[in-house]
């Protein structure tokens, strides 16, 4: 129970793009298209749901302070937290390259729609942020799985209706100041005043 | 050709000046023509996470263009010995090194600043503008050029998350870098009269809503148009 409660959280209430800003750039760069938005949601979510549970393992076993006691008594003392952020990221570029390569293989058409986006998934901020939320946050390794894939669930679910409205968009008549990143903001700020109504949930 | 012409042609090209046109430009572009927050639509995470105040806001500015600055440095330096199959990796682990060198001077000088920024100074790392100038130019050309359009870069995302900071503390929380400017206003006025804030603008829709804006203004005033 405790876990679906985190589940629905990380989906709603703490979401990635409504809550913390995080993935920004790739939320509004590939949000024109419903099918690419599916895709890249996809992707973050199964990106996401990967690697803060491996980054767990690896905080829980390497980083952590006196996390190196498994290994020999004399290590406990240890604390090599400050290498956090450069292992985390080499974590998720390898995670990204394998699943450049499975993608590659077996759903080219996929591949091909994602484009440059796929290995960029690498330097979305979602998905380091992710980790570091974990780490911060001192979740358990079941905690951390469910967290990865709820606030996977809440960057693709935020991606995709964002760009269904920007599909409709096009018809509408626009300021051209306001044409491209300016509406888009405007449009994620009255989201986000929709998502807010989750706020007050307690779960 | 002898090897006194070859000196000849070597001393006809006059040294680029340490300021010279082309190089203010690489700095004074990306403040608004070429600003990577509006018009590049790059480095937005981060840009609205920390906004909520002007200090907070001052001190991640200030990492960022460190940040940016020494990654242009030490990719440019290293750009001729780089294969290009492993130059994602390479960046990514001077970025790295740079924010963890970063995040604990902070933590070791302003621990209370670390605190609030939290996860968000480790978030540099995957701040678009930082791989964004070291693909485009860093990799390219020379350091002393790199480390300007780095913080030329850097300067255009510094302004403008200030300036949303500005608007986000001043209407949300009444002040200006800590100082209660809506209370003295208000005191002015005598003891019945109250100047209300807007709770909207501390929340992260206020950012959305104020950047927005910003870009209105900004590319009105450029006359920018996005396709």
């Amino acid at each position: 129970m405790e876990l679906f409660n985190l589940g629905i959280r990380s989906i709603f209430i703490d979401n990635m793009i409504f809550a913390y800003f995080l993935g920004m750039c790739s939320f509004l760069a590939v949000s024109k298209k419903v099918s690419t938005a599916i895709g890249l949601g996809a992707a973050v979510i199964f990106v996401l749901t990967v690697t803060v549970p491996v980054n767990w393992l690896l905080n829980e076993f390497v980083l952590k302070e006196g996390a190196l006691s498994w290994v020999n008594g004399s290590l406990a003392t240890i604390d090599l937290s400050f290498l956090r952020f450069i292992m985390f990221i080499a974590i998720i570029a390898a995670m990204v390259q394998l699943v450049e390569m499975v993608v590659e293989k077996f759903a080219p058409a996929l591949y091909g729609a994602l484009g440059i986006f796929l290995p960029l998934i690498a330097v979305n901020c979602a998905i380091l942020g992710g980790s570091l939320f974990m780490a911060q946050r001192d979740y358990t390794l079941a905690e951390s799985a469910v967290y990865g894939f709820g606030s996977g669930t809440g960057f693709c679910l935020a991606i995709v209706a964002l760009a269904a409205i920007r599909e409709k968009l096009k018809y509408s008549h626009v300021p051209n100041g306001l044409k491209g990143l300016g509406i888009t903001m405007l449009l994620t700020g009255l989201m986000g005043m929709a998502f807010m109504s989750f706020m007050g949930i307690d779960l | 050709m002898s090897a006194e012409t070859v000196e000849k042609t070597i001393e006809k090209k006059p040294a680029e000046a340490f300021l010279s046109k082309r190089r203010k430009k690489l700095v004074s572009d990306p403040l608004v023509d070429e600003n990577p927050i509006t018009i590049q639509v790059l480095g937005i995470c981060s840009a609205l996470a920390v906004t909520t105040q002007m200090k907070p806001t001052l001190v991640m500015a200030i990492s960022v263009i460190f940040v940016v600055v020494m990654s242009n440095l030490v990719i440019s330096l290293m750009r001729n010995t780089i294969p290009s199959r492993v130059r994602i990796i390479v960046q990514l682990a001077v970025v790295a090194t740079l924010v963890t060198l970063v995040s604990e001077v902070l933590k070791a000088f302003a621990y209370d600043m670390y605190k609030e920024l939290s996860v968000f100074v480790g978030l540099i790392i995957t701040n678009c503008i930082v791989m964004g100038r070291l693909e485009a130019f860093a990799l390219g050309n020379k350091p002393y050029d790199s480390v300007l359009d780095g913080f030329g870069s850097a300067l255009g995302y510094s302004w403008i998350i200030l300036t949303v900071a500005f608007f986000r503390e001043l209407l949300g929380s009444g002040a200006v870098f800590g100082l209660p400017i809506y209370e003295s206003i208000s005191s002015i006025f005598g003891p019945d009269f109250n100047l209300a804030t807007n709770g909207l603008m501390v929340s992260p829709v206020g950012a959305f809503i104020i950047l927005g804006l910003i870009i209105w203004v900004q590319r009105t005033k450029t006359g920018y148009v996005e396709h």
